[in-house]
């Protein structure tokens, strides 16, 4: 009896750490996950209106342009089929320069540029982001079949 | 021929833990003695030729010698002698070679410090870790060796990456490994005991001190990794749920709950199959994470070259290790037995939610970490999980975890009583109530759950200490405890500190992101930052821009800060170093960001409150560790098997 009586709560306590478990990572999982596009798919519009998302893809040679003395700077990403114009506030990663790949997270406002809340380009000076890598290798596939 | 000769000793350590393991088994099966009496020196021999072959690798390091093409990837001969050596782990054939030195020297200890354990146990226990160890040596020697000549030899090396050309980056590696392998040894004898086919309370007491020594590993390399990207990283943030962190935390959230379930097996012969089923988990959770991180399906700041064989070969491993290991559990644990019972409110009870909930919490982590990769396998579109998702799934598990806590510390075994709980825990509750309202007044406004955060860890620190203080009543020196209880109680106030500082720091940081030019001043919680000057500055291999700040509060000087600009000579890449003022109750930042043009830099300058007690928290939890893992009942020799203390 004691034993039973030990074993049922044992299991009612694990059904409910795991009920309660997968209900919260169902809830946050639709919360906090964000999607990745390329410049091309965001241009034939495969993103929903106003969701964030992440953006990838190389900084156009000569495009990034500060506002003096303010910390606004916009330049253009490209896939190397279209081009997205993006605007971000703030300070840039260390190793965000021309032609190389970035990624951004941010939103599409009403005049078709990606305001960006974060910037991100990794820690080696032969780093391309894998999605960013990947995407362009399709995108010179497509070209050439 | 060095370079050939560490080659050598490191197939001659391979073949020397086959026959370890084979000598291990079989002989225990078969109850060979003289296969069994093989064992130990093979342990030993291993040693000596995996660290003979390591010390090889390192002389190439040394003295610079570029026709070893890992060498010359990864050194320099204008890198200093210190990270000369430390460029041995920075890539990843060297950092392998370093898992197998660990794994080789944890086998060395278990068969020379095991004496207690009966001998047959012993041989499988090293058996087990020979398979384990020569499965990573079979790694290396087919798809990473660091030997491979490079001919022509380069005239020059490639350099380390600048952001590992660090103090606390050197050693973190190696005391992380020593932790993620040490886990190996849970579950070699996790193993052993289901060949064995029973769980006894004096295999609890074996296993104990290993695991703590490996927890202790495994959270001082964490911390270490996280200081680390705090100052270095340059932004300030001291954890980002990136999926190779999140790779070492699950293997340590297990290893803690192992520790507690050890608790409840050794003393009340209890959660044997469950305590089984950790030391295997969290040693799969430390292949797991290698794998993510050699495969190259994930891409961080810590994943080196991808290599679709070396990910197959992890996997193949990993899938060996967990199904041979999980087979022979569902094999044997019915026959484990369950032990005497408990009552709801009682010391096991408690043990229990915190097991469900420290595992709860890393199976959340792991989804998060893996679902982007589901997601891309199944062609459903390229996502990322964000930390938001990883906060709250992981707060959600711990927060009433740590609560618990401070009444679980006092709760007895089998069955607790009320009464004397309440009266023991009145006090402690109505100074932590105050205390935790005070401090979260102390920043700004404060939400409730921030009070929450705030008094959890106030409360748990008190709770403690007034453990400590009722023992005295009882006519005990504080001294004359058994040390795993003082250990115990060490770890939770460190515990305490670590909530503590995550919560005011996560919560009452101020940061900005500003552009200015030499003279302005900003001001920020109270302290005024100007930025006086900006000039070139030289290092012993880079160039940088040097900002000098001073920073004021009230008129007088608090501070002057350094932040840099580097740039790497050899791999040219710029890094930002940060100047940082640390102090007991906040930390102030100041990185520099790029050159704006008219002058002006952009700076980023933060205020950072209790962001010490992460780090401070972190190393009490290990002090307490290490206080537990000297119990004297740990070392005392006991030959009868399987009587509990």
């Amino acid at each position: 009896m004691k034993k039973r009586y030990q074993r049922g709560i044992q299991v009612a306590l694990v059904l409910a750490g795991v009920g309660i478990a997968v209900t919260l990572m169902l809830r946050a999982f639709d919360e906090n996950i964000l999607y990745f596009y390329m410049p091309q798919q965001v241009v034939a519009g495969d993103v929903p209106d106003g969701k964030r998302f992440r953006l990838g893809g190389l900084v156009i040679p000569g495009s990034i342009e500060r506002a003096p003395g303010s910390l606004k700077v916009s330049f253009l990403v490209t896939d190397n089929q279209k081009t997205l114009s993006v605007e971000y506030e703030g300070v840039l990663p260390d190793l965000f320069r021309d032609g190389q790949g970035v990624i951004a997270h941010g939103t599409m406002d009403d005049n078709g540029i990606f305001v960006a809340d974060e910037v991100l380009a990794k820690h080696d000076e032969n780093y391309m982001p894998p999605e960013v890598a990947e995407a362009l290798k399709q995108v010179h596939g497509d070209e050439e079949s | 021929m060095i370079p050939e000769l560490g080659l050598f000793s490191l197939v001659l350590a391979f073949c020397l833990a086959i026959i370890q393991s084979f000598a291990g088994l079989a002989g225990a099966h078969w109850r060979k003695p003289e296969w069994l009496a093989l064992v130990r020196p093979m342990a030993t021999g291993q040693f000596v030729f995996v660290a003979l072959s390591f010390g090889l690798l390192t002389w190439s390091f040394i003295v610079n010698d570029f026709s070893v093409e890992y060498v010359a990837m990864n050194s320099n001969t204008g890198l200093p002698t210190f990270y000369r050596i430390a460029a041995v782990w920075a890539a990843h054939e060297g950092s392998l070679l370093m898992w197998i030195l660990a794994m080789s020297i944890w086998t060395l200890s278990v068969s020379w410090l095991n004496e207690e354990i009966p001998e047959v146990f012993r041989a499988r226990v090293l058996g087990v870790m020979g398979l384990v160890n020569s499965g990573f040596m079979l790694f290396v020697l087919a798809t990473s060796n660091p030997f491979v000549r490079l001919l022509p030899a380069a005239i020059e090396g490639r350099d380390l990456n600048p952001l590992l050309q660090d103090p606390a980056l050197a050693i973190h590696p190696p005391i992380l490994y020593a932790g993620y392998v040490g886990l190996a040894v849970a579950f070699s004898f996790a193993v052993a005991a289901l060949i064995e086919g029973k769980v006894t309370s004096a295999w609890a007491r074996w296993v104990r001190p290993w695991t703590l020594m490996a927890w202790i590993f495994l959270t001082i390399g964490i911390a270490l990794g996280s200081w680390w990207a705090y100052y270095e990283l340059g932004w300030g943030g001291w954890w980002f749920w990136d999926p190779v962190e999140n790779a070492s935390f699950m293997p340590w959230l297990m290893a803690t709950a192992l520790i507690h379930s050890l608790a409840v097996s050794e003393t009340r012969g209890l959660f044997k199959s469950w305590t089984i089923l950790l030391a295997i988990s969290g040693f799969s959770l430390s292949l797991l994470g290698t794998f993510l991180v050699r495969s190259g399906v994930l891409i961080s700041v810590h994943a080196f070259a991808s290599d679709p064989a070396r990910g197959l070969f992890i996997l193949i491993f990993l899938g060996l290790c967990i199904g041979i290991a999980l087979g022979l559990y569902i094999w044997r644990a019915p026959s484990l037995g369950s032990g005497a019972g408990f009552k709801v409110l009682s010391r096991e009870s408690f043990l229990l939610i915190n097991n469900l909930m420290l595992v709860v919490a890393a199976g959340l982590i792991l989804m998060g970490t893996l679902y982007p990769l589901f997601m891309d396998a199944l062609e459903m579109g390229k996502i990322s999980v964000g930390p938001p998702y990883f906060n709250l799934v992981f707060l959600i598990p711990t927060l009433p975890m740590v609560l618990l806590l401070g009444v679980g510390m006092h709760s007895t075994w089998k069955r607790a009583r009320w009464e004397p709980l309440r009266k023991r825990l009145k006090t402690p509750l109505l100074i932590a109530v105050p205390v935790a309202l005070g401090l979260s007044f102390a920043w700004g406004r404060p939400s409730v759950l921030t009070f929450v955060g705030i008094f959890a860890g106030v409360w748990v620190i008190l709770s403690a200490f007034s453990e400590i203080r009722e023992r005295q009543e009882m006519g005990r020196n504080f001294f004359s405890l058994p040390r795993s209880m003082i250990g115990m109680l060490v770890a939770h106030i460190g515990l305490g500190l670590f909530v503590l500082g995550v919560t005011v720091t996560s919560v009452f940081s101020i940061e900005k992101d500003l552009a200015l030019r030499a003279g302005d001043t900003v001001e920020l919680a109270g302290y005024q930052f100007k930025l006086e000057s900006l000039r070139n500055a030289e290092g012993p291999n880079f160039d940088a821009v040097e900002g000098m700040v001073t920073i004021r509060r009230n008129g007088k000087v608090v501070t002057t800060l350094y932040p840099q600009k580097r740039v790497y000579r050899v791999q040219t890449s710029p890094m930002t170093e940060a100047g940082i003022d640390a102090g007991w109750t906040r930390d102030l930042f100041v990185a520099l960001g790029d050159d704006l043009g008219d002058e002006s830099w952009s700076l980023r300058i933060q205020f950072k409150p209790l962001v010490r007690f992460i780090w401070l928290g972190a190393l009490v939890m290990a002090f307490g560790g290490l206080l537990s893992m000297s119990e004297p009942r740990y070392r005392k020799i006991q030959k009868a098997e399987g009587v509990a203390p």
